[in-house]
């Protein structure tokens, strides 16, 4: 990890992956899109609304485990004060503010036609909703961070605690269909099995991973052009001083 | 087409207007700032 410490080693291998990531993320995720709405069978209780199962899944994903990258990137931060742990921690905030909000949107899509309601202030769901708050605060932490003369594209240890301390929701949000009594279904997919029927499950797979290589994209492009950005702003203090001697 | 597409066809919707807007941000963003360090290593003295 510490060999891509150097943002020049990172831009190498950032430059011809972000590519891939883009271009193979599109493909499975329009590929498992197409199968999910047209290939697979309503299923029997929830009818057609079980294919929103393929973006809502991803997205939950998504919101939590760019929330444990951006703790551990906090961590990296905080502890190594690797340069670019706080420009990815900062690069992930967005992105995963994104799924985390499509996750309640597509959730709420579902939960009306049926539970009946497009809310319920159960564990999942105010979980989930308090996961959206905190990256809402991290991002103004952040930004707040960029105005006080921060170099670099890094974020204070104020924010990389943050990001630790707000990291304690995500065990929460996963437990939470077992610990209170909710609407939300219990867990489906364990590590011993899925209770979803093979003919429904198999598109997930390719939307999982498909939005999961969209979101490295991502990431990669937030965090080079935070570099570029960095690039310029040296240079510019450079000539500055130049003409100050 | 039943009641219930209409719910799946706005989650796909605003998952891609949502995904979407992101990623063409981001690209704009990348593409930017890369072409603005590039000029200023150019116009190096």
């Amino acid at each position: 990890m510490h060999a891509y410490a150097n943002p020049a080693r990172f831009l190498s291998l950032a430059r011809p992956l972000t590519g891939w990531l883009l271009w193979a993320g599109l493909a499975l995720v329009l590929f498992g899109a197409w199968a999910g709405l047209t290939q697979t069978p309503a299923d029997y209780l929830q009818g057609e609304t079980v294919r929103i199962l393929y973006i809502h899944v991803p997205a939950a994903w998504l919101g939590m485990g760019g929330w444990t990258a951006l703790a551990i990137a906090g961590l990296v931060q905080l502890v190594w004060r690797h340069p670019l742990a706080g420009i990815a921690a900062r690069a992930i905030a967005v992105p995963g503010m994104l799924f985390t909000a499509l996750c309640l949107a597509t959730g709420s899509i579902w939960g009306k036609p049926t539970w009946g309601t497009w809310w319920e202030w159960d564990g999942r769901m105010t979980s989930m909703l308090v996961l959206l708050f905190l990256y809402a605060g991290f991002i103004a932490l952040a930004n707040s961070d960029a105005g006080d003369g921060r170099d670099g594209g890094s974020i204070s240890r104020g924010a990389a605690i943050y990001a630790l301390v707000g990291a304690i929701n995500i065990p929460i949000i996963n437990r939470s269909v077992v610990w209170w009594n909710s609407l939300h279904q219990g867990p489906s997919i364990t590590v011993r099995g899925s209770s979803i029927d093979g003919t429904i499950l198999w598109p997930l797979g390719f939307t999982v991973i498909g939005f999961s290589l969209l979101f490295g994209a991502i990431i990669l492009m937030r965090m080079r052009a935070q570099i570029a950005e960095n690039r310029v702003r040296a240079r510019l203090r450079r000539l500055a001083e130049d003409e100050g001697a | 087409m039943t009641d219930q597409w209409h719910f799946v066809i706005a989650a796909y919707a605003l998952t891609v207007l949502l995904t979407g807007a992101v990623l063409w941000g981001s690209w704009r963003a990348m593409t930017r700032a890369e072409q603005g360090a590039a000029a200023v290593q150019r116009d190096r003295p």
